[in-house]
């Protein structure tokens, strides 16, 4: 593969390890890695045991499937369970636990829901299954949310009139400013790389410029995360709090310009509730009166079953960073990938399926 | 859910084309990447091409860290 060998040296690594060390002294510095894939990297290579002990990484709510909330899983089971819809989702959708049930499980008792790979492919079921409706449950972040938009306007332009969309789409910098106003110490960000792929390294400008907190683009390779860190820990030293872009290969200022005009299309800001952190202003996408027969919501409302939440699962609080997943009492014993108790068990980078799968 | 993968773009038909990562093929949209070009590598997430990646600037940042590994060896005999 292109460039992942490189930055998956040791050498390289070990040389930032030693100039985190420097740059960091006696210093107690946390710092957050919003992003899920991150999460996973950090495991996966086993960062944390190469890091000085001073140096604290906190997971944050990266990861749109743990940040779904009990209300919007018990939604697409709700659309899974009505006659004449088949719910279409991405994969990690499936086991997540909602008040009562998973996807799966409503799949099993009769209900009809398909995984798909791609939105296109939701669209491609609409076209196939005429007399179906077809639901596609869009969760996900700015990587995510354009491909939705983009296949609405597919929807539109093949005049296409079987396929909805339930907009669960979220964007990722108001809950990192909430997260600043919360419980926990956050002295920088690791800023999400394929997020920022699309809106770009300016985003967190008012992170970096207004609440004083550093942040830094970062790719997702050993040594990508590391001089990541390395920079942070570097501008904690230095008293600054700049946007710096580690990921330069991928991620411009300004982003993606072509994606966020057809997200900001068909999208426009809606407030989101995000699981353990609550209802953020701003941070979701709602589906623009314009497209209004594409939206779900509005086209076929349906009543989900009242919303419980499961007292015992601490998955909110791990998503803002308040605790480790291993704090959990039902952590790799109750809870554990292929029986998840909660969300953050599901997804391969939710945090407590990360910390289980690289123990 | 935000995993992307580097793909080599190796077909390109107005909104769609093919991408290659090891002799796998795949089919891809390029509504977000309408500028890509066949023999761009791309980042590719849920079949959607969203970034072309940067040779030059990835060899910058690779030869960074380099320099920055060799300083510290020299600065430590
Ligand atoms: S280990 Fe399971 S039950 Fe515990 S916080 Fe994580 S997802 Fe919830």
């Amino acid at each position: 593969m292109k460039f992942v060998e490189e930055f998956r040296d040791k050498e390289l690594a070990a040389g930032l390890v030693r100039r985190i060390e420097e740059a960091l002294g006696d210093r107690r510095v946390s710092l957050m890695e919003v992003c899920g894939t991150h999460t996973m990297s950090i495991q996966r290579y086993g960062l944390k045991s190469l890091l000085p002990k001073n140096l604290r990484l906190l997971s944050g709510p990266g990861c749109p499937v743990c940040v779904t909330p009990n209300e919007q899983v018990d939604l697409a089971i709700a659309y899974a369970m009505t006659e004449g819809v088949i719910l279409a989702t991405f994969g990690d959708m499936a086991k997540v636990p909602g008040s009562s049930t998973t996807l799966l499980k409503a799949k099993a008792a009769g209900g009809r829901m398909q995984i798909v790979y791609s939105t296109m492919d939701a669209v491609k079921l609409a076209e196939s299954n005429p007399d179906k409706k077809i639901v596609f449950f869009g969760i996900g972040f700015e990587p995510t949310a354009p491909t939705v938009a983009a296949s609405i306007l597919e929807a539109e332009r093949k005049g296409i009139s079987n396929y909805f969309v339930v907009s669960a789409a979220k964007v990722v910098p108001p809950p990192m400013e909430a997260l600043l106003q919360g419980e926990v110490q956050i002295d920088g960000f690791i800023c999400p790389g394929h997020v920022s792929v699309v809106i770009g390294s300016g985003a967190y400008r008012k992170i970096a410029e207004v609440h004083r907190v550093p942040c830094v683009v970062a790719g997702f390779e050993p040594t990508d995360v590391l001089q990541a860190i390395e920079m942070l820990v570097r501008q904690v030293r230095d008293g600054r709090s700049e946007v710096e872009n580690q990921y330069t290969r991928v991620v411009h200022e300004e982003g993606n310009v072509a994606a966020r005009g057809i997200m900001d299309r068909v999208f426009e800001p809606r407030d989101a509730k995000w699981r353990g952190i609550g209802v953020i202003p701003g941070s979701g996408l709602g589906i623009r009166p314009g497209y209004a027969r594409f939206n779900a919501e509005v086209q076929l409302p349906v009543v989900p079953e009242k919303t419980v939440e499961n007292e015992r699962c601490i998955c909110g609080l791990v998503l803002k960073g308040v605790k480790e997943p291993t704090d959990c009492a039902l952590f790799g014993k109750e809870c554990a990938p292929e029986n998840p108790v909660g969300a953050c068990m599901v997804s391969g980078e939710g945090a407590c399926a990360a910390y289980y799968k690289y123990r | 859910m935000c995993l992307a993968i580097p793909m080599k773009l190796i077909e390109a038909d107005g909104p769609f084309g093919k991408v290659e990562i090891e002799g796998v093929k795949r089919k891809v949209s390029l509504q977000l990447l309408p500028d890509a070009e066949v023999g761009d590598y791309v980042l590719v997430h849920a079949g959607f091409a969203i970034e072309r990646i940067n040779e030059e600037e990835a060899k910058k940042t690779l030869q960074l860290l380099t320099e920055l590994a060799l300083a510290q060896e020299a600065e430590e005999q």
